[in-house]
């Protein structure tokens, strides 16, 4: 979200489901779509099979890759080389879009001249992705009529996560593909709700609708409709609260449906910082590794079936979900444990139903205001912004970007320059193998909502290694093996994947209880978003010693 | 991008004049699903395929009784949706159908038996029948019994191009002894199949069915009486997923996604499909 913002002002994606369908390219970058997010990518299948063509940047040749015309296997951390020497590309077969560049952005020549030492050579030496390739996924893109570029945590996931983005962001610069029907930049969320979490004011930084918490006049509104004063400075994200306490600034963390026990990074660390907490409270339906460190365990209720509400998903439609089952036992609403919490603490907040927290937000949020839950029932719910109720907008951002007038185009979308970086850890001779993580189908982050049913296709974590390593390492599909990093050793079976090159390794995290890669996956954060660069640590994989069975050893 | 024009075609069904846009199908003409031409291998998803012909109507000057949900309509096209020879042709189809394979959980059939005077025992017991074959339970997620499909394509067409582009069934056999089924008909299991269910969201006959539905079935405890169906989004990633739930007694027992989504047009993956089990994993 900090990405798109910086360029255009505003966290979202910038296109919608059904635009994939009309864009003639579509660039899948970092983004296993066709296991992480199916059903969008039904949308790009669609354009594929009328005859778009696909290109997949990854460096495993993924089940998404398997639909592509072209695949670009890089290295793991060169996504800003391959977008440096794309847009080089761009540049010196002079298909940049002269007009749009002239009259929507800024910065243009600064990031040239950046860029102009990134050959194609020189990219193909970083990324290892051939030269042609990128040639060819260029041209593509820069021609295409109307490009899609998409992008997942394979970007995001990264020390400099916001810097991939900002890179990415310039290519759609160059060439005019944002702000049209079709073309656009289109970030797929992870979890179901992020976008909404962040549209409602879930950033440090942030009020509900992406207002600034440190702007005086937004702050003003916020305290006039809730009567108490807000605090005018920045707070913590989820990296910097970790960092709090190991300070010990931070001393009582109360925790809604997360699982950061397990799902941080370096989780033994993350667990030891929580057990030293003063207060520890947990909301959530199960009884997580985190719940079972705190004082005390607050049962809630499944969002999206025991309780009314909105989630807002990556093309920023803000949907209703409904109540359809009664929690069980003592759970409550979580709305009921909140309004409950804050009376504890001195303050009567009112509401009688849902839907009036949302009339407060639609008071409050101008880009939500027109969102009546009546209108998202009838519509099957609204895109934002939606700032009246008598008015939908386009379905893409910044088509203001293209307007004559200039008061009109607003504010001008900045070219970044950003620097490469490889990953934090290098690769040496102790840890020679570079680790990335990623999603499987049938199952979901730590395993807690996806571990509750039955699926025919789930295999249980594996380390998966290329045919080279396997044989040159001289292991056998099934056999565990030792993963070692800088911060621990884990047990998993091998896995044989023909998808990956020799070097790369791949884990999922959905079974942290049998096999918790967090333990050694690296904490090493985005300054910017604080996101964790769970996609590059640096491993090695060693043979177990093989126990001869005493009884065979007798005969 | 703006839409190409459509330019207005007028023709006459049941005579009555009706103007719509060209492109349009009779049957959409008519009104669509429930307008009272009968449908059975049509659904609102997926491309006609012409396979069931129960909706056959008669359009002046066409030698033949033409397929209602594929054909687009004409300027002048006079069309019968009801004739001796249109309700005589869709009296053989149910018979056929009827005869053949098991509908008892197809909607509509007694209604249209009654109404085109269909007697599907008339054959008698010796009639060729699919109708005794086994249902192949062979996972945990859905169960197949084909006892039940009269081959409308549809689950091929999900599973394919169409939507999932898994190509995991195909139409195996011929004539008669045409069947849905995987390669070398293997089980599910061992075959590509993804358990996202979008088989499940098309079939129109419950050939292809959530095992909790079927046990609960088996049990005789299935009661759509006292179901309600809920829609709202999926808990998983972020594309945001519409789902119906179909919940008996506080329980998700199936989840459906509704067909006019603009995310999904019917279509989930296995965890939308499937997944809700954690919310009720209950002690």
């Amino acid at each position: 979200m900090v990405g798109l913002a910086t360029v255009f002002g505003a966290g979202g994606g910038t296109s919608s489901y059904a635009e994939a369908e009309i864009a003639d390219v579509i660039v899948m970058w970092g983004s296993n779509a066709r296991n992480a997010h199916p059903i969008y990518f039904h949308h790009v299948l669609k354009a594929v099979n009328a005859g778009a063509r696909l290109y997949v940047v990854d460096p495993r040749h993924s089940e998404t890759a398997q639909f592509a015309d072209r695949w670009l296997g890089l290295n793991v951390g060169t996504d800003i080389a391959l977008a440096h020497t794309i847009a080089r590309e761009i540049i010196s077969a002079g298909l940049v879009h002269r007009a749009f560049i002239e009259r929507a952005t800024v910065g243009f020549d600064e990031f040239a001249a950046y860029v102009d030492d990134w050959t194609l050579e020189r990219g193909e030496a970083v990324t290892g992705v051939p030269a042609d390739a990128i040639r060819e996924l260029a041209h593509a893109y820069a021609t295409a009529n109307a490009a899609q570029l998409c992008w997942t945590l394979g970007i995001t996931e990264h020390h400099n996560g916001v810097d991939n983005v900002l890179s990415l962001c310039n290519l759609a610069l160059l060439t005019g593909q944002v702000g049209r029907p079709g073309a656009g930049l289109s970030p797929l969320r992870g979890q179901n709700n992020v976008q909404g979490g962040g549209d409602m004011g879930a950033l440090p930084n942030k009020l509900p609708g992406f207002q600034d918490i440190v702007d005086d006049l937004a702050r003003a509104k916020f305290e006039a409709e809730w009567g108490v004063e807000v605090p005018a400075e920045n707070g913590w994200h989820l990296t910097q609260m970790f960092e709090a306490m190991e300070r010990g600034d931070l001393r009582s963390v109360f925790v809604i449906g997360e699982n950061p026990a397990q799902s941080e990074a370096d989780s033994q660390h993350a667990t030891h910082l929580l057990e030293s907490l003063d207060h520890l409270v947990v909301l959530d339906i199960y009884l997580t590794k985190t719940a079972q460190l705190a004082d005390v365990v607050l049962p809630g209720s499944a969002s999206w079936c025991e309780s009314d509400g909105t989630v807002t998903n990556s093309e920023r439609r803000v949907q209703r979900v409904r109540k359809a089952l009664d929690p069980p036992g003592e759970a409550r609403d979580d709305i009921d444990i909140l309004l409950a919490v804050a009376e504890r603490l001195g303050q009567r907040w009112h509401y009688d139903t849902h839907e009036d927290i949302w009339d407060e937000l639609r008071r409050l949020s101008p880009m939500h205001a027109g969102m009546s839950w009546q209108r998202l029932d009838e519509l099957g719910g609204i895109q934002w912004p939606c700032y009246s109720d008598d008015r939908i907008e386009p379905s893409y951002l910044h088509g203001r970007l293209w307007a004559d007038d200039p008061a009109e185009r607003g504010r001008l979308a900045p070219f970044s320059v950003v620097h490469d970086e490889p990953p934090v850890e290098a690769l040496d001779d102790v840890y020679p193998l570079r680790l990335t993580t990623g999603r499987r189908l049938d199952s979901y982050n730590t395993g807690v909502q996806s571990g509750g049913f039955s699926s025919p296709n789930r295999m249980g974590e594996t380390i998966d290694v290329s045919p080279e390593d396997a044989s040159l390492m001289r292991i056998t599909e099934g056999e565990l093996v030792a993963i070692s990093s800088r911060r621990g050793t884990i047990h998993a079976p091998a896995r044989i994947d023909r998808g990956l090159r020799p070097g790369l390794v791949f884990m999922t995290m959905h079974f942290p209880d049998e096999v918790d890669v967090n333990v050694i996956t690296i904490d090493a954060t985005d300054p910017k978003a604080g996101t964790a660069e769970f996609k590059a640590c640096a491993v090695r994989i060693d043979k177990l010693p093989v126990d001869i069975p005493l009884a065979a050893a007798g005969d | 991008m703006s839409e190409p024009t459509t330019a207005a075609i007028t023709l006459n069904i049941d005579g009555a004049d009706v103007t719509v846009p060209s492109g349009t199908t009779i049957l959409q003409a008519a009104g669509g699903r429930g307008c009272g031409i009968p449908t059975l291998c049509y659904g609102d998803t997926i491309t006609p395929k012409n396979a069931c012909r129960v909706c056959m109507v008669e359009v002046e000057g066409s030698r033949v009784l033409v397929p209602s949900c594929s054909r687009p309509v004409e300027p002048g096209m006079v069309v019968r949706t009801r004739s001796e020879r249109v309700d005589h042709s869709r009296k053989m189809v149910l018979e056929f159908l009827g005869s053949s394979v098991d509908l008892s959980l197809t909607d509509h059939v007694d209604e249209w038996n009654a109404e085109y005077g269909a007697d599907p025992t008339r054959y008698g017991a010796d009639a060729a029948t699919l109708a005794d074959q086994p249902v192949k339970v062979d996972n945990d997620l859905y169960i197949r019994d084909y006892a039940k499909c009269i081959l409308c394509y549809q689950c091929v067409d999900a599973c394919g191009e169409q939507w999932q582009n898994s190509f995991v069934i195909e139409i195996a056999g011929r004539g008669f002894d045409s069947r849905v089924s995987t390669e070398n008909d293997v089980s599910l299991p061992d075959s590509a199949c993804v358990y996202c269910g979008n088989c499940i969201q098309v079939c129109p006959t419950g050939a292809l069915m959530f095992k909790s539905e079927y046990d609960m079935r088996s049990a005789g405890t299935w009661d759509e009486e006292h179901q309600t169906v809920v829609d709202t989004i999926c808990a998983f990633c972020g594309v945001g997923c519409n789902l119906s739930l179909h919940v008996q007694d506080n329980t998700i027992v199936k989840v459906m996604s509704p067909s006019d989504s603009s995310i999904t047009h019917g279509n989930l993956c296995v965890k939308g499909r499937f997944g809700f089990q954690h919310a009720q994993n209950r002690p």
